[in-house]
């Protein structure tokens, strides 16, 4: 095979056995890769209803196709895909850097992690040899440190490290996985998952040549690539990065700000990206075989958090800043730089850390709770230290590492109110009351609240639709967007370059062929997409989830906005998301319930999960007749 | 014998490498036809997120490897520097690699024997400075380095000089 490896590795960390099986070639062509074979090879080697934190939840790791050539931005990334503990349904998270790309060099394009090991263990993946190894004086460490540590023991230091911090080893729900460093595989708490099961890193090392079917064609693409790269597509991720965003958004009043109580923030100018860039980017570094760069390396020179390095992007400088109405952004790197040395995922501990500022504020929890941390909106010491308890799980902290759902429930109160997520999943940096579009992209994200499931914000950012209303045709434009951005985190291409496939899906399919030498049409790639979030959903449906689960946060259908301006007034009411969901299910061919119909399984040449899906459909027609 | 100060090289600018690797690719790709790091002439090393860098083959003066070399595999090319191996004498003993400063020279992990930068001489000139997304890469002689390590050190000098010619001119 070309592009792929053909190999799937199984680790039973509870026997210590490991093997290797070829890969299906039919899952190849049908789940591509990266998050679409992983969600159906968790399917497969796993049983209904199994806990996110039990020995019996699979934790998956993939590699893409594309992963391991030169090809721009898709020659290294990798995904994790498991039961997420924090929506107990699809848990999935890619990461880039240079761990994908050696991962394929040792030979593999998935592995299975199953049981759980009796101690701390790391699992050392040389080209065929496969050892699991103590990892007892790993512990405590951060990934960063922990990458040192074991090319230091290895003796190779060009070994590639995916690890946990302390967070994941402490099953905070929000952590992650994080590799090169800097590099995390960030939402839906897979390093908890990974830490359930005493995994602290897996290292690699990969020797093998990669080589691509049709050589000269794809040297010529990857060419034009390059250039693409130079063009407008990617100038936004080359120049200011993604906090760019901060001024935009709060133009148009849409960046949560202070757990939701406003869509605009009076602080904006000090945290923006142009801010950002003047006075802390030192360098902008690329992960391999990247053409574009896009990775903001901050340094802070001067004050109480001077020393501190680290990448910043808009989410991460808009939920530990506006969302907690933070306006330092030192203290924001600072934070950023917390959540890599726990290993959390840093979207979601910000808007945690927002979340309790606003119990605080309400009275829900007072100085006794927080142990006399004054956890006001704006108190950037409060920030770090609350992260702190978080990654520690100390204090108020144990409930925090618990995510905004189940904290809200066990501090009650009201506190349930404040807790802003989707599918237990915390929100990201896109007001939703005012983007409606991307409302009921986030409403139907198989991964719980997130922006990129299906990018739909930039129809309403971008002014393609007008962003304050719902109608009909909506549904149409999130599922297509999805289908998309399946396929792009199944190839596993950055979704910075996306702007660069200037044909869409018909460059991808294009990629595909040339790397793997098996003729893909764009109509069959964009249907593998359609098919992608039909598992996923199949997913979803059979850990228990449906309709009721595809909402919004409570401020979002409560609280209009209350900021003088474009958004003032706006929320999504039950009546406008009803019909977004009715209109959505259509679009996808499901039913009124989000089930997945049986002409639509058959449709995609998904006969063999029909029978998932038979029983809850029988379950749901019931009450209807 | 091409002079020293003539000698062409390949070299990276600190400022400028972001570690991305597209070197290495093109590198193995161009020579061995597969995408495999290990097999690349030109390395890159990250030291930590702002200290990034390739490396590759700088053609000393009197190369150490050469003079490593217990079996007299390895010499220098007259006609530009270039080191070059005799794959039947070489018997991947590392003697030069231990001798090399820059960890250019490496042992091949299938031919067993060393393998080193030799500007693609096939090709015409050195395919990674002409991939190197971030022109990161230069083909240069040392004389020319200095040259632009002083023109760099005298703009910085004079910056409020060069300002004020520019508003005037």
């Amino acid at each position: 095979m070309y592009g792929y490896a053909g190999r799937i590795l199984h680790i039973d960390l509870t026997t210590g056995k490991t093997y290797t099986e070829p890969l299906n070639e039919e899952y190849a062509k049908k789940y591509i890769g990266g998050i679409g074979l992983g969600i159906r090879l968790w399917l497969d080697h796993s049983k209904p209803g199994v806990d996110p934190f039990s020995p019996e939840n699979p934790l998956i790791l993939t590699t893409g196709p594309i992963s391991g050539t030169v090809w721009p931005t898709g020659g290294n990334g990798h995904a994790f895909v498991s039961k997420s503990p924090q929506s107990y349904g699809v848990g999935e998270a890619k990461s880039h850097g240079s761990f994908g790309t050696e991962l394929k060099r040792a030979g593999y394009d998935a592995v299975i992690f199953k049981g759980k090991a009796e101690r701390p263990v790391y699992v050392w993946i040389d080209d065929d040899s496969v050892q699991i190894l103590d990892a007892s004086h790993l512990m405590g460490k951060s990934p960063a440190e922990t990458e040192d540590a074991i090319r230091e023991e290895l003796g190779d230091y060009y070994i590639r490290v995916a690890a946990i911090g302390p967070a994941g080893e402490k099953l905070v729900r929000i952590a992650c996985i994080i590799n090169d460093k800097t590099r995390a595989a960030g939402r839906t708490g897979l390093g908890a998952v990974m830490g359930s099961k005493n995994l602290k890193a897996i290292a690699v090392r990969g020797t093998r040549d990669i080589e691509v079917a049709k050589t000269e064609e794809f040297m010529e693409f990857v060419k034009e690539f390059h250039e693409r790269m130079k063009g407008p597509a990617t100038k936004k991720y080359r120049t200011l990065g993604t906090p760019e965003n901060v001024l935009v958004h709060n133009s148009l009043h849409c960046m949560p700000t202070r757990n939701y109580n406003n869509a605009h923030f009076e602080g904006a100018e000090k945290v923006s990206g142009e801010s950002l860039n003047e006075r802390f980017v030192a360098k902008i570094i690329g992960c391999s075989s990247c053409a574009m760069r896009c990775e903001h390396i901050c340094v802070v020179a001067e004050g109480p958090y001077k020393g501190t390095m680290t990448r910043m992007e808009y989410e991460p400088l808009w939920a530990m800043g506006p969302y907690c109405g933070v306006d330092r952004l030192d203290a924001i790197i600072k934070g950023m730089d917390l959540c890599n040395y726990y290993g959390m995922d840093s979207i979601s501990a910000g808007v945690i850390v927002g979340f309790a500022m606003d119990c605080y504020e309400n009275g829900i929890i007072t100085d006794k709770d927080t142990d006399g941390i004054e956890a006001r909106f704006g108190n950037h010491e409060a920030l770090v230290q609350l992260l702190e308890k978080m990654g520690k799980r100390e204090g108020i902290g144990d409930i925090l590492a618990e995510g905004v759902k189940i904290a809200g429930e066990k501090i009650g109160k009201g506190a349930e109110k404040l807790a802003q997520h989707i599918k237990g999943v915390e929100v990201t940096g896109y007001d939703l009351r005012c983007l409606k579009t991307a409302a009921l992209g986030f409403a139907v994200s198989f991964r719980g609240a997130d922006h990129n499931r299906h990018g739909a914000y930039a129809f309403d950012v971008k002014g393609k639709v007008n962003r304050l209303v719902v109608e009909k045709g909506r549904g149409k434009m999130v599922k297509d967007m999805e289908d998309l951005y399946t396929v792009i985190d199944s190839l596993i291409v950055c979704k910075f370059s996306r702007g660069t496939y200037y044909k869409g899906i018909e460059d991808m399919a294009r990629l595909y062929t040339l790397v793997t030498g098996i003729k893909m049409t764009p109509e069959e790639l964009q249907r593998s997409g359609e098919r992608i979030n039909n598992v996923a959903r199949i997913f979803n449906i059979r850990e228990g989830l449906g309709r009721k689960d595809d909402t919004l946060p409570w401020k979002v259908m409560n609280q209009p906005i209350t900021d003088e301006g474009p958004a003032k007034g706006a929320y999504v009411s039950q009546k406008e998301l009803d019909l977004l969901l009715d209109d959505y299910y259509e679009a996808r061919g499901w039913t009124k319930e989000g089930i997945p119909t049986i002409e639509k399984l058959k449709e995609l040449a998904m006969d063999d999960l029909i029978p998932i899906v038979e029983q809850k459909l029988e379950k749901t027609k019931t009450p209807e007749e | 014998m091409v002079k020293i100060h003539e000698r062409k090289f390949v070299t990276a600018d600190p400022d400028k490498c972001v570690g991305c690797q597209v070197c290495e690719f093109i590198c193995s790709f161009t020579k061995e036809n597969s995408f495999n790091p290990l097999k690349s002439r030109i390395r890159v090393v990250r030291l930590n997120p702002l200290v990034n860098v390739s490396l590759s083959c700088r053609l000393c003066e009197d190369p150490p490897c050469v003079a490593a070399c217990p079996r007299d595999a390895l010499t220098q090319s007259e006609e530009n520097g270039t080191i070059l191996v005799d794959e039947d004498k070489c018997n991947g003993c590392g003697w030069c690699i231990e001798a090399c400063d820059y960890g250019a020279i490496m042992i091949h992990p299938e031919k067993k024997v060393v393998f080193v930068c030799d500007l693609c001489k096939e090709q015409g000139e050195p395919q990674c400075v002409k991939w190197c997304p971030e022109e990161a890469l230069d083909l240069v002689t040392s004389d020319v380095l200095a040259q632009k390590a002083r023109i760099a050190a005298t703009k910085k000098l004079f910056q409020e000089a060069l300002k004020s010619t520019t508003a005037t001119s």
